[in-house]
């Protein structure tokens, strides 16, 4: 009797389960994503912070800008649905999209773009780049949707500034609170954040574009490799934008479950130089450590072969680019001749700053064994993020270090009275002042390439390679960017296929 | 008792503004300034200037030193500068984490170490002891992240039972953020039953060649009543004693351990506050760890009176 009624009750929890099973299976669609990062953002308000793991969780998913950056690094509509720009290239007029909610309800208008842009370039403004509002003179408001911002110069970059996540638009009753309580006008609207775990997102109704095809969006933090890793091997994780680990990629590829596809970012990377510091202010020193660095078996080695080598500092993603990789070919016989030329005895000694990055900590090893091949000792100091900051950026307290350079179209770092690796050049000053006044795109692209021809000729640092952004995901999913023109996941385009 | 609790506590009190004055100092001297890490290499000198102000960071030294000591004793432990929030709120929600994981672990490793040393110790020389002792010595010898990376690939990516990482969260019922704790929990206990094992081995062995033990065989006690009724009960002082320098190590494990789980606890929080120059999170984890590990010694103690009357009747020292 027992028995009978332990295998009915088994047989109808059987039954319910069959049952409900087949009732979620119109449900089952996907529309929920997972998404790995390495770094939690500190904080989530992208107008108050300049970590990448900021903009990478928020940017156009729950904050937009006026202009936007698109995955292939140009500067589209976002909530200014077009704009005009004046004869002398200092008033633009954009106009805006009608009918853009916040998450909260409170409504995009002028007024916002006012308080945005005011906010950012107020005196107690905590914006990391407040350099990109310093050109505003005045936002003008003729009707709620039409805003004109005058600068007090033509500014070439200004439109591409306007598409940083640093510039996006915010809301005066949500402002205060946006660090912790991320309020915008995105698709996707914040939900939750379990500090030292995740973020959650879910679509937003009310969004004023194309609704996104993903409900659900949680962002996960997992710092160590070997653990992304294992939560992608586990159905954990259904995708990393960037994957921290080149060398498991292979074995990813391999397991056929995922789509492994390899971008290029804007991580300009180089091992810099003192340019104020002897002997790095003899050009044939700095010319002999670029003739020193075999950068492709230094791409082998410390990223599995992934990342295009540069000759200057500009990325392929970039307008304008010109290929300068080859101007100094791996020559150690010829680094040599200059060394000796420039009186550097061998066995000569020299530190080399490393960074916590991968990048630097495995790259110093194997650039300081190809400078001991040309006859130099070079000692290795790994420093902490907070160490690196303070003695090599700020102080500016060292010969060497090796560093990506990740802000997007950034020639302006050497145009800078003071900048740690202390470039001073009145030729390329000058050209840089030239492009910024330039009104007209051709002579924009021509300077730019005048620009990237200067440095690679003067190696004010050696330029080695563009770290890649390693893109890995469910095989079924698609939508995500290749490229990373700037720091940012937009999954507004993300969807699970079939 | 009174007079010896009183001293503790006073003892309690100067070691924690001791530890407090000690992180203080050295955060003061270490390079890094938590406004630069925030506002990157394109920040303007007046932007750094602002935020200094926002944070507090422009007040002497001297000033915030008691400002926080006596935000403390007021239950105040101040605004994390990357979160944004309070720290009390931000270390309770770890708590919930690190806490579960530590306890579990010890507990793990308490109920496999025990009977494996004491079964061990009564079959010396045995097949069974010098196996048993063998798997501890590899236990001793595996390094706990290293382990818990084993692990995963059995149980989460090959067997697919448990999370491989991340914290479920104990909202969705205590299943649910248990068993994200599991492997950790594994990972952290079998290098410490190890080594618990083999000082229980030899705690028990040395009792076992006590005089009370050949009286209690002499009178007619089996082996085994012999052995638990006199041989580990005596033998637990040693055993109590590592059990509470283990719980030191397993706060410093759950560091490492929480990073290769990524599970957001109070060690995950302390790396990061450190690599962020979070500097007043980093202050009061300090102070909380140092005082937990100060309350457990305190309580092993109070253990140590439990589990041997002598020490009951002349009273601790």
């Amino acid at each position: 009797m027992g028995d009978a009624r332990t295998r009915w009750s088994a047989r109808r929890w059987l039954i319910a389960g069959l049952l409900a099973t087949l009732c979620a299976t119109p449900a089952l669609a996907r529309d929920a994503l997972t998404l790995g990062m390495v770094l939690e953002p500190p904080g989530l308000d992208p107008t108050a912070g300049a970590a990448a793991a900021i903009r990478e969780v928020t940017y156009d998913n729950i904050f937009e800008g006026l202009t936007r950056i698109d995955g292939a690094g140009h500067v589209v509509p976002g909530l200014a649905a077009s704009w005009t720009i004046s004869p002398d290239g200092k008033a633009y007029t954009f106009a805006l999209h009608s009918g853009v909610i916040f998450h909260d309800g409170t409504e995009f208008n002028c007024a916002i773009v006012q308080f945005s842009y005011n906010r950012a370039r107020a005196p107690d403004s905590t914006n990391a780049q407040k350099e990109l509002f310093e050109p505003i003179a005045d936002i003008a408001c003729p009707d709620p949707h039409t805003a004109v911002v005058t600068l007090k110069r033509p500014d070439a970059a200004f439109l591409f500034g306007m598409g940083w996540g640093d510039a996006v638009m915010v809301a005066p009753n949500s402002a205060a609170g946006n660090q912790t309580h991320p309020i915008g006008t995105g698709p996707f609207r914040f939900t939750n954040w379990v500090k030292g775990d995740r973020v959650e997102m879910a679509r937003f109704d009310h969004y004023w574009g194309a609704a996104p095809k993903l409900a659900r969006v949680t962002f996960k933090f997992v710092a160590d490799p070997a653990a992304a890793a294992a939560a992608l091997l586990a159905g954990d994780i259904d995708a990393f934008g960037n994957f921290p680990a080149p060398e498991i990629l292979p074995q990813l590829r391999a397991d056929g479950r995922f789509a492994v596809v390899i971008g290029s970012t804007e991580g300009k990377t180089i091992l810099a130089l003192n340019n104020a510091r002897k002997p790095f202010d003899d050009i044939r020193v700095r010319r002999a450590l670029a003739y020193a660095i075999d950068r492709k078996a230094l791409v082998q080695a410390t990223m599995s072969g992934l990342g295009t080598i540069i000759g200057s500092h500009y990325t392929p993603n970039d307008p304008g680019f010109i290929d300068l990789a080859g101007t100094y070919p791996y020559d150690p016989t010829r680094a040599k001749a200059l060394l000796a030329e420039a009186g550097i005895a061998s066995g000569t000694h020299f530190t080399l700053a490393l960074p916590p990055p991968p990048y630097a900590r495995r790259g110093g090893e194997v650039i300081a064994a190809m400078l001991e091949e040309v006859g130099l000792h070079v000692e290795l100091v790994p420093m902490e993020w907070a160490e690196w900051l303070d003695q090599v950026f700020k102080r500016s307290d060292f010969d060497m270090t090796m560093i990506s350079h990740t802000e997007a179209r950034d020639l302006a770092i050497y145009a800078r009275d003071h900048y740690y690796f202390n470039y001073h050049s009145d030729a390329f000053r000058s050209l840089y002042q030239t492009y910024l006044d330039a009104t007209d795109p051709r002579t924009e692209i021509d300077l730019l390439q005048k620009m990237q021809r200067q440095l690679a000729t003067d190696e004010p640092n050696v330029f080695l390679y563009v770290l890649p952004k390693l893109g890995v995901w469910n095989a079924r999913l698609h939508g995500f960017w290749v490229n990373d023109p700037i720091p940012a996941n937009d999954l507004s385009a993300v969807a699970w296929g079939e | 008792m009174l007079r010896f609790l009183a001293g503790r506590l006073l003892a309690l009190a100067l070691t924690l503004l001791a530890a407090a004055a000690l992180i203080f100092l050295v955060l003061e001297v270490l390079p890094g300034d938590p406004a630069a890490l925030i506002l990157g290499v394109n920040a303007r000198p007046d932007t750094l200037a602002t935020l200094h102000h926002q944070l507090g960071l422009d007040r002497p030294a001297a000033l915030r030193f008691p400002l926080w000591i006596f935000g403390l004793l007021r239950g105040d432990f101040g605004e994390s500068y990357t979160y944004h929030a309070p720290v009390a709120g931000l270390i309770a929600d770890r708590v919930m984490v690190s806490l579960p994981l530590a306890l579990l672990a010890l507990a793990l490793s308490t109920t496999l170490a025990i009977p494996v040393g004491v079964f061990a110790a009564a079959r010396r020389r045995r097949i069974g002891d010098t196996l048993a002792m063998a798997v501890a010595q590899l236990g001793v010898a595996v390094p706990n992240f290293w382990l818990g990376l084993l692990l995963i690939l059995l149980f989460a990516v090959k067997l697919a039972w448990l999370p491989a990482s991340g914290f479920g969260g104990w909202s969705g019922g205590i299943w649910h953020g248990l068993r994200s704790l599991i492997l950790p929990a594994l990972a952290l206990a079998l290098p410490q039953a190890a080594i618990l094992a083999r000082v229980t081995r030899s705690a028990v062995l040395e009792t076992l060649g006590e005089d009370y033990l050949r009286t209690a065989l002499a009178k007619g006690l089996s082996r085994n009543a012999a052995l638990w009724r006199h041989a580990v009960p005596n033998a637990l002082i040693p055993v109590f004693t590592i059990l509470g320098l283990q719980f030191s190590f397993l706060l410093a494990g759950t560091i490492i351990i929480e990073n290769v789980f990524t599970l957001p606890g109070l060690g995950r929080l302390i790396f990061q506050a450190i690599a962020g120059r979070d500097l007043i999170v980093v202050q009061d984890l300090v102070v909380l760890l140092a005082g937990s590990v100060i309350v457990v010694n305190f309580a092993v103690d109070i253990a140590y009176v439990l589990v041997d009357p002598r020490l009951r009747q002349s009273g601790p020292r």
